[in-house]
C-alpha cells in the first residue's frame, strides 16, 4: 500500500491550440501531498486549482462521467493511453497505481485524424464521420414487431454486446504506430454482423466505413495488438479480423470494394 | 394563475389516441423549410433529432461534448421498465402507470404518466430493431429483472451498461440522420440563451467551447433536452458537464420552473472516501435483486470487518421493516433509512458512512457465475474505486443526489409556457410526481423522443405557421440575447481581474464555491427538510451567490477551450437556482416522496403529504431585480386532479 501522501514530477504537453506548437512542461513541485485514494484526473483538478490560485493557466484536459463509460478523457500517461492499469480509462486510475516521487508524463492522444484542441484535449469528430457512414441499423422510428419476434441466441447477443461495448474514447487509436481506427470500427461492423438485425446492410455498411475510416486520415492496420493492450473495455482483435473478413466477402458479393461502385 | 396543462378529455386510455387524431400535421413538401433546434443529445435529444430528421425537418443538434454519443444518458446502468408482461407475472399498462404514479406520492399528471407506461413497450420493440444487444435468456428471448417499488420483474437491460446501449441505438439513428442531410451536429456547444420573438422561442445563442465563439442559430421551434441538474450538489452520481444553464436561461426568459425541489437521492452509491472526491458512482439499482442490505445490531460491531459479524448479530433493517418490498422498497424509503441507520451511529466503513450490500446469499444460491454474468462491469467498477473486491467482502454503500424530478413546465404536448419551447427528458418535470421509479428516466426520454415530441410539435408548426414567419437571426431579439450572453461572460473576466487584486484570501477559485454550494444544498435541501434551515439556506444562498462574484478568480481566455470558464458560468447559475430550490421546499409545507419534511411524518416515520393543500404542481415565474439577477418568484399551481386512482397512503410493508 502506497503512503498517505505522495509527491509526484509531472511533465505535461501543452499546447495552446490547435495551430500552435506544443511542448513538454515541467511541474516538479505542483503534485505534491496527494492522497493514494485520489483519481488521476482529481489529481489533475488539485492541480488545477493550484495552477488557478498563484495565477498561471490550468492544464486542459476533457471528462465528464468520470465512471469509464462516456469516453471523454484520454490521456497518454507515461506513454500508455490511459496509464499503466489494463482495461481502465484514465479517469478509473487511482494513484495508488504509483511510486511516491516517481515521474508522470502527461500528453494528448496522438494521431492526424485527432488534431489537438489544447493541452491534453483532442478533436475526435473524425470518429463520428465513420459512425454516420452506417454504424447503425437503418430502422424509422415506429411501430417494429414485438421484440420477442426477433429471437437472438445467448451466444450471439453476448458477442454483439463485447463488441458494442466500445466507449469510442479513441485509446486504440493512440497506443496504434499507424494511427490505425480498425479496433473502433471493427467493433462497430462486428456487432451488426452478427446480429440478425444487421444483416440487410450488412456489405454496404463495412465498404462505407472502412472507406471513410481511411477518407479521415486514419492509418492502416499491421496486426501489432497495442489498441486491444490499451483499450479499455478490453474490444478483442478478433473484431478486426472480422472486419477484414466482412470486408473481403462484401467487395466480392457486391462487385467492389468501392462502395460507390459496388452495387451496394 | 392557475395553469392548464391541456390535457384532452376522455377515458384514461383513449386521451393519447385522441390527441394524435387531433393533431394537425405538416405536408411533406413544406418539412425541409421548416428549422427544428434540438438542445442535448441524450435519450431525449437524439431520439427527437433522429426521429424529426426521417419525418423530413430540417433539424440542428447541439452538445457540450465533443461527440454527441457522450450524452450523460451513456451512464445509466440498470435497465428500462416496459409492460411486456414476458415473465407472465401480471404486468400491464395500468400497472406500471400505478406503481409510477403510487412510486411518485401522487404528485405527476395522470394522464402523462399514463401514456409513458402506454409508449413502454413500443420503446423496447424500436431498440430491438436497431440492434440493441439487450440481455437475452438460452433460448433467445429478452430477458427481464426487478427494481425498486414494483413487484413484477419488467425491466429490460443490456448488463449494466443499458443507457450506453440505448444512447448508441439512439445515437445512430441520428448519425443516420445527419448522412441524409435532415440533421446537422454542433457539437462543443454550450447554449448559453434562448431567443424570444414575439413571444415564441425562435433561436438559441451558443459558444463554440473551442474557441470561444458566440453563434446564433434561428428555428420555427426549440426543443430543449439538456439533462438534470443534480450537480447543483456538486457531488452526485451525475457527469461532470451536466448542469442546469440551458433551462435556467429558458426560465429567464419566462419558461416556469417545475417542483424544482424534489430531488432524488439514490440509495445505493459509493460513500464519499474523501474531500478531494469529484463524484459520487452509483451502483445500480439492480444489485438489490441479489444484494441484501445491513448493518450489524451493535453499534460496537461496526468496526469489526463483516465477515466477523455472525448472521444473528445483522439487522436486514429492509426486510425486517418492510416484510412485502424488502429490499426492492422505492428509492426514497431506501435512502432515508439508509441515513437514519447511520445518522443513529451504525454506520460501516472507515468513515463510518455506509451500510453493507451483500451478495453472500445469492452467491451461496445461484453461484458466482451467475452474479458475474449479471452484474460483472458493476463489481469490477466498484473494486477499481474502493480497492476491495464485492465477491468476497460485502459492498458499502450510502445514498447519493441521483436524479431530479423537478424541471420546466410542460404541457401534455411537452411544450413549455413559452410557446414553441418543448422540453424533453430529465428537462421537464413531467412524469415522476415527487419520487421516480427506477428504470422510468430512460423509459421518459425515449418516449418523449421517439414517440411525443415528433407528433406534438408537428402540430405546433401546422398550427402557428402563419405566425412563424421568416427570420435570419439578425433581428433585434437575437441582438438583444447575444449582448446578454456577451455581457455574462465579461462580467466573470472582469469579477476576476478585479479579484485578483485583493489578498489572496479573499480570493476564491470556482471549484471552492462550487463545493460550498454543494454542501450548502445537501445539508438543506436534501434527505431531509426543514423550515428553519431551509430558511437560512435561501438567505446563504444569497450570501455565497455575493461572495462569488466578489471573490472568483479564474483563467480568462474568452477565445479558447476553457473549461473553468464554462464552468464558472454554470455555477453563476446553480446559485440562482439553489435559492428558488429551497424557497420551493420551504413553500411546500408538507412531505412528498423525496421531500421529506421532518415536521411532516407519520408515527413510523414515513413521509405525510397534505392532499388537501399541496396537490398542485408548483411552477414558478422569474422575477429579474433589473440587473440580472432574480429579485423573488411568483408561484403558479396546476392542480393535479386524480381522476382515475385514488389517493393513498403509500405502504411497502
Ligand atoms: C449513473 C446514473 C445511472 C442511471 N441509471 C439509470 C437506469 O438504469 N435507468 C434509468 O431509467 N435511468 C437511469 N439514470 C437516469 C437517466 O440516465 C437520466 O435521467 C437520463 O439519461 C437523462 O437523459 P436526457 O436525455 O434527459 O439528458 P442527458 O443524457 O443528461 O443529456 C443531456 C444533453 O444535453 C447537453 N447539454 C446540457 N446542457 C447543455 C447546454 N447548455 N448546451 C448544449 N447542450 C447541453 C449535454 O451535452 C447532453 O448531450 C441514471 C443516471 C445516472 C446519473
Amino acid at each position: 500500500m502506497a503512503s498517505d501522501s505522495m509527491d509526484f514530477h509531472l511533465k505535461v504537453w501543452r499546447q495552446d491550440d490547435r495551430e500552435s506548437d506544443g511542448e513538454l512542461v515541467d511541474y516538479p513541485n505542483v503534485a505534491h501531498d496527494i492522497s493514494p485514494h485520489l483519481s488521476f484526473l482529481e489529481m489533475l483538478d488539485l492541480v488545477n486549482e493550484r495552477l488557478i490560485e498563484r495565477g498561471d493557466r490550468p492544464i486542459a484536459f476533457d471528462s465528464d462521467c468520470r465512471e469509464g463509460i462516456c469516453g471523454t478523457c484520454g490521456i497518454v500517461v507515461n506513454g500508455q493511453p490511459h496509464g499503466p492499469k489494463r482495461k481502465t480509462a484514465a479517469c478509473q486510475l487511482h494513484m495508488r497505481a504509483f511510486d511516491d516521487g516517481d515521474t508522470i508524463y502527461l500528453e494528448p492522444w496522438r494521431a492526424d485524424a485527432f488534431p489537438v484542441v489544447r493541452d491534453l484535449v483532442v478533436d475526435r469528430s473524425s470518429f463520428d464521420e465513420i459512425m454516420q457512414a452506417g454504424g447503425y441499423v437503418s430502422v424509422q422510428t415506429g411501430p417494429k414487431p414485438d421484440g420477442n419476434s426477433i429471437k437472438i441466441g445467448k451466444d450471439v447477443s453476448d458477442q454483439a454486446f463485447d463488441s458494442a461495448t466500445c466507449i469510442g474514447c479513441g485509446a486504440c487509436v493512440a497506443a496504434c504506430p499507424n494511427a490505425s481506427a480498425s479496433l473502433f470500427t471493427g467493433a462497430k461492423v462486428s456487432q451488426y454482423a452478427v446480429l440478425p438485425q444487421g444483416q440487410p446492410e450488412r456489405e454496404r455498411r463495412v465498404l462505407r466505413m472502412v472507406h471513410e475510416m481511411e477518407d479521415q486520415g486514419f492509418g492502416n492496420c499491421s496486426n501489432i495488438g497495442e489498441c486491444q493492450a490499451a483499450c479499455p473495455k478490453d474490444i478483442d482483435l478478433d473484431n478486426i479480423a472480422r472486419m477484414r473478413r466482412e470486408y473481403v466477402r462484401a467487395a466480392a458479393k457486391k462487385g467492389s470494394p468501392n462502395p460507390d461502385e459496388a452495387e451496394v | 394563475m392557475t395553469l392548464d396543462p391541456n390535457v384532452p378529455e376522455g377515458p384514461l386510455h383513449e386521451k393519447w389516441d385522441r390527441r394524435k387524431e387531433n393533431y394537425s400535421l405538416v405536408a411533406p413538401n413544406n418539412k425541409p423549410n421548416k428549422d427544428v433546434i434540438v438542445v442535448g443529445t441524450g435519450l431525449a435529444g437524439a431520439s427527437s433529432a433522429a426521429s424529426l430528421g426521417e419525418m423530413g425537418y430540417n433539424v440542428k443538434t447541439f452538445c457540450i461534448s465533443d461527440s454527441p454519443r457522450r450524452a450523460h444518458s451513456i451512464a445509466a446502468q440498470g435497465g428500462i421498465n416496459a409492460t411486456k408482461n414476458y415473465p407472465n407475472d401480471g404486468d400491464s399498462i395500468w400497472r406500471l402507470f400505478y406503481d409510477t404514479i403510487k412510486g411518485g406520492d401522487y404528485r405527476s399528471r395522470e394522464s402523462n404518466t399514463y401514456r409513458l407506461a402506454q409508449n413502454s413497450s413500443n420503446i423496447i420493440d424500436q431498440a430491438v430493431a436497431q440492434g440493441v444487444p439487450f440481455a437475452r435468456e438460452y433460448g433467445g428471448e429478452l430477458a427481464n429483472r426487478s427494481f425498486g417499488g414494483a413487484q413484477v420483474s419488467r425491466t429490460f437491460y443490456a448488463r449494466g451498461q443499458t443507457g450506453q446501449q440505448l444512447l448508441l441505438g439512439a445515437y445512430g439513428s441520428m448519425m443516420r440522420q445527419v448522412d441524409a442531410g435532415t440533421v446537422s451536429m454542433f457539437p462543443h456547444r454550450e447554449m448559453l440563451d434562448l431567443v424570444v420573438k414575439d413571444g415564441r422561442a425562435r433561436g438559441i445563442i451558443t459558444r463554440n467551447l473551442y474557441n470561444g465563439e458566440v453563434e446564433r442559430h434561428t428555428a420555427d421551434a426549440v426543443v430543449l433536452c439538456t439533462g438534470g441538474y443534480g450537480r447543483i450538489y456538486y457531488l452526485s452520481t451525475n457527469a461532470f458537464n451536466s448542469n442546469g444553464t440551458a433551462a435556467w436561461r429558458c426560465h429567464k426568459r419566462g419558461a416556469f420552473m417545475a417542483n424544482p425541489c424534489y430531488v432524488q437521492i439514490h440509495p445505493t452509491c459509493i460513500p464519499q472516501s474523501g474531500e478531494y472526491q469529484s463524484k459520487l458512482t452509483l451502483m445500480s439499482e439492480s444489485l438489490r435483486n441479489d444484494g441484501r442490505v445491513w448493518v450489524p445490531d451493535d453499534k460496537d460491531d461496526c468496526d469489526k470487518p463483516p465477515s466477523q459479524i455472525p448472521e444473528s448479530d445483522r439487522d436486514y433493517y429492509l426486510e425486517r421493516k418492510y416484510p412485502a418490498f424488502g429490499n426492492l422498497v422505492p428509492r426514497d424509503v431506501a435512502s432515508r433509512n439508509a441515513k437514519l441507520m447511520v445518522d443513529e451511529g451504525y454506520g460501516v466503513g472507515p468513515n463510518q458512512n455506509a451500510v453493507y450490500l451483500d451478495f453472500q446469499t445469492a452467491i451461496e444460491q445461484k453461484g458466482r457465475d451467475y452474479i458475474e454474468d449479471k452484474y460483472g462491469n458493476l463489481f469490477e467498477m466498484y473494486e477499481k474505486i474502493t480497492g476491495e473486491d464485492p465477491y468476497e467482502v460485502p459492498m458499502r454503500i450510502f445514498p447519493a443526489v441521483h436524479y431530479v424530478m423537478g424541471g420546466l413546465w410542460v404541457d401534455y404536448d411537452l411544450m413549455s409556457n413559452v410557446p414553441g419551447l418543448f422540453v424533453a427528458g430529465e428537462a421537464n418535470f413531467s412524469d415522476h410526481g415527487a419520487n421516480r421509479l427506477g428504470a422510468s428516466a430512460l423509459m421518459q426520454g425515449l418516449s418523449d423522443g421517439y414517440f411525443i415530441i415528433p407528433h406534438s410539435l408537428s402540430n405546433y408548426l401546422a398550427e402557428n405557421r402563419h405566425d412563424l414567419d421568416d427570420i435570419s437571426g439578425d433581428e433585434s431579439a437575437f441582438d438583444e440575447a447575444e449582448d446578454e450572453v456577451r455581457t455574462n461572460i465579461q462580467k466573470l473576466v472582469d469579477a476576476s481581474d478585479r479579484n485578483r487584486e485583493k489578498p489572496s484570501d479573499q480570493q476564491s477559485t470556482v471549484m471552492d464555491i462550487y463545493k460550498r454550494l454543494g454542501r450548502l444544498t445537501w445539508d438543506n435541501v436534501g434527505i431531509e427538510r426543514e423550515e428553519e434551515s431551509l430558511r437560512s439556506a435561501v438567505d446563504q444562498m444569497r450570501e455565497l451567490r455575493h461572495e462569488f462574484w466578489n471573490s472568483v478568480v479564474l483563467p480568462t481566455d474568452t477565445d479558447k477551450f476553457n473549461k473553468n470558464l464554462e464552468v464558472a458560468g454554470r455555477v453563476a447559475d446553480f446559485l440562482e437556482l439553489g435559492e428558488l430550490m429551497a424557497k420551493d421546499a420551504l413553500h411546500r409545507d408538507e412531505s412528498a416522496g423525496c421531500h421529506f419534511r421532518v415536521e411532516h411524518q407519520t408515527d413510523e416515520g414515513e413521509a405525510l403529504r397534505n392532499d388537501e393543500d399541496y396537490s398542485y404542481v408548483a411552477a414558478w415565474e422569474y422575477q429579474d431585480d433589473g440587473d440580472g439577477q432574480p429579485e423573488g418568484w411568483n408561484l403558479h399551481q396546476e392542480d393535479l386532479e386524480f381522476e382515475f386512482v385514488e389517493l393513498k397512503t403509500r405502504s411497502y410493508k
